[in-house]
């Protein structure tokens, strides 16, 4: 157990390093002057070359790299923006938490929706719920979430006025006015939806398709054989050999669902990471993007780690090899 | 009166393509502490035949008829309460591949001690008591300390013990054994065998064992059943069967058997396959691999009727008897692969 952690670990730093420096790369393949937007369309040659030299940008991309990476080493900082001076680290932690609220709630969400459907469906191949949720899947994957969201936001906020358009509530009582968990839950129940049916969709399909193969299983068979209820049978043999899978995927879409959280947030205008992301590539800031693709790394190689732990412990043979 | 008597069980299922009569009324009974060899190829009902037995077969494509009296009470037409009381319980069942048959994510004694409770009303422990005397039983070495192994820490001889064990744990009456050796290697269907026939002294259970192999009929039947296309093709004690073969495909079955008393050249091989049960061959089912075939065959389903001088023995074929005895002893001679 111990070996395995330690490689595991080694290879999430060595994932660590590939993405921060394809960030590096990407960022300075792109044609674009950051000191001259940081420095403000007015500004002078002489002035921009100024600003230049103070963010860093006269060096080259591998001292620039190694000065990042020594930062976040040793001062556990991300910098600070190159437009506006603020601490990366104040950003990022700002924002982390709706982006997280997002996301755990969504998959809350999209969990609590597929497990029951999914199991049902394949319970009653061909059932009208079979069917019905058979459509809302397709819906689901179909659908871009920023379309989804807009559908949501003109029915929901504008025609009937359920939910509120845009805007986000912290579950503590913060400085924005409102706040406590049940104006974030207010505010959050749109994005929330719009998450859920996004990924509910695929998980239907995909529990619908395990539990039926799981119950072709001989020793569902022998479960039966014993005289096991059906419940019991579902329960126990069928249940946990079929959300093996489920689990698996759970863990790699995480990194997807971030993605998705992109979309997400720019609809309700929820200043997440999302939010944070798209802003900062627009401004060429640096070290926001950055400060954003490491947190984001990090959290998907944790998420991931702690997804093998869990598949370890409900499979044996995993437990064991 | 019979343990388990079957009546004319029917079992068809349906398909895309059509109902396929997988099990064509089969009559048979086995007695208390006995045991009953159901023999024929693959694809011949005889798995199906068990799986009616038990309920075990998908509800939503199947229809079944006929009877299948258990101490007088017809399994088929029975509540599912009820007859979830008595599978495991009165009757078990061991699957022919213990690799699949056991669930990979819970302990073998969370298995066997699953089983223990759905039927006993004793405590945890004294399941788990049971299962380790079980898990002794059938010869599982330190089985207090594999007790809490999963399945694949097991190999495939270890794996069918644990299943045996777990039919066992009940004492059941009878016991459906559906192909037990068929996946294991050659000197562990021998222990297998031989730990089957210990048990049925020990625990006094009647066992119905499928299988495709002569040689376990031989070795552990009291009675055969031979099955061809869903249908019995000759039935009877195992001497009759083995002495005096009545039915031109148990002379198939018989012939292809590698035997070591006589010199053969060659072994019999039955040609062709066995018929599409979506459209069974009209007259018998046999006929087009039938190296006797007559006209008749073609045109008029035999019956199952006995024996003239033996009403213990029933064969389904319109070969006159003086025949059927003069191939089945030039068979038993060793010179049948060359009159064929």
């Amino acid at each position: 157990m111990l070996q395995y952690l330690v490689r595991r670990l080694l290879w999430a730093a060595v994932l660590f390093l590939a993405v921060t420096v394809v960030t590096y790369v990407i960022f300075f393949i792109i044609p674009a002057n950051p000191a001259q937007q940081a420095a403000g369309k007015a500004a002078t040659t002489e002035k921009i070359e100024q600003v230049e030299k103070f963010l860093g940008l006269d060096q080259p991309v591998y001292v620039q790299y190694y000065r990042f990476m020594k930062r976040l080493i040793v001062d556990q900082s991300l910098g600070r923006s190159f437009a506006t001076r603020q601490d990366v680290n104040d950003i990022i932690f700002d924002a982390a938490p709706i982006t997280a609220s997002l996301v755990f709630g969504g998959v809350f969400f999209w969990m609590l929706l597929a497990v029951p459907i999914g199991i049902l469906s394949a319970l009653r191949p061909r059932s009208l719920l079979d069917r019905a949720s058979m459509t809302f899947v397709l819906i689901g994957i179909s659908a871009h979430p920023v379309w989804i969201g807009l559908i949501f936001v003109y029915f929901f906020s504008f025609k009937w006025q359920i939910t509120p358009i845009s805007g986000y509530c912290d579950i503590v009582n913060g400085s924005t006015g409102c706040g406590g968990p049940i104006d974030w839950a207010y505010h959050m129940a749109l994005p929330w939806a719009t998450f859920a049916i996004l990924f509910a969709a695929t998980y239907v399909r995909m529990i619908r398709a395990n539990v039926m193969e799981t119950l072709n299983e001989d020793y569902v068979r022998t479960a039966r054989a014993k005289g096991a209820p059906e419940s019991q049978v579902i329960r126990s043999h069928v249940l946990r050999n079929s959300m093996l899978a489920v689990v698996t995927m759970l863990g790699m879409d995480i990194g997807l669902a971030l993605g998705g959280a992109v979309f997400t947030e720019t609809v309700y205008g929820l200043p997440g990471l999302g939010r944070v992301a798209i802003e900062s590539i627009n401004n060429f800031d640096l070290p926001i993007t950055q400060g954003v693709v490491v947190f984001g790394t990090f959290s998907i190689i944790v998420f991931n780690l702690f997804v093998d732990l869990f598949y370890a412990w409900i499979d044996p043979r995993i437990r064991l090899a | 009166m019979a343990l388990l008597e079957v009546r004319d069980l029917r079992t068809s299922f349906r398909t895309d393509d059509g109902v396929v009569k997988a099990v064509d009324g089969v009559d048979f009974s086995i007695e208390k502490g006995k045991t009953l060899g159901i023999v024929g190829e693959s694809g011949c009902g005889k798995s199906v035949t068990c799986l009616t037995i038990m309920g075990l077969n998908n509800r939503r494509n199947t229809i079944s008829s006929g009877q299948a009296l258990f101490k007088d009470e017809d399994l088929l037409t029975m509540n599912s309460r009820r007859l979830r009381d008595v599978r495991g319980n009165d009757i078990a069942m061991i699957f022919q591949d213990p690799m699949t048959s056991l669930n990979p994510v819970h302990s073998v004694g969370r298995q066997l001690v699953e089983a223990i409770l759905l039927h006993q009303d004793v405590t945890k422990k004294a399941g788990k008591a049971r299962s380790l005397e079980l898990l002794k039983a059938v010869g599982i070495p330190r089985a207090d300390r594999r007790i809490d192994d999963y399945p694949h820490q097991f190999s495939g001889g270890m794996r069918q013990r644990v299943m045996i064990a777990m039919a066992l744990v009940n004492d059941p009456d009878l016991l459906i054994a559906d192909e037990p050796t068929t996946a294991l290697d050659v000197t562990t269907q021998a222990q297998i065998l031989a730990l089957m026939n210990r048990l049925q002294q020990e625990f006094g259970s009647a066992i119905i064992i499928i299988t495709h192999d002569l040689g376990v009929v031989a070795e552990v039947a009291d009675d055969v059943v031979v099955m061809y296309a869903g249908q019995i093709v000759e039935r009877g004690p195992v001497d009759c069967i083995f002495t005096r073969p009545h039915h031109p495909y148990a002379w198939g079955l018989l012939g292809s058997l590698p035997r070591l008393d006589t010199d053969v050249e060659r072994l019999v091989q039955i040609p062709g396959q066995p018929p599409s049960l979506l459209n069974p061959p009209r007259g018998c089912r046999f006929h087009p691999r039938c190296p006797y075939v007559m006209e008749v065959c073609r045109t008029d389903h035999p019956a199952l009727l006995p024996l003239s001088d033996d009403a213990d023995h029933l064969q389904r074929c319109h070969l006159d008897e003086e025949t059927k005895d003069r191939e089945a002893a030039k068979l038993l001679a060793g010179t049948l692969a060359e009159a064929s």
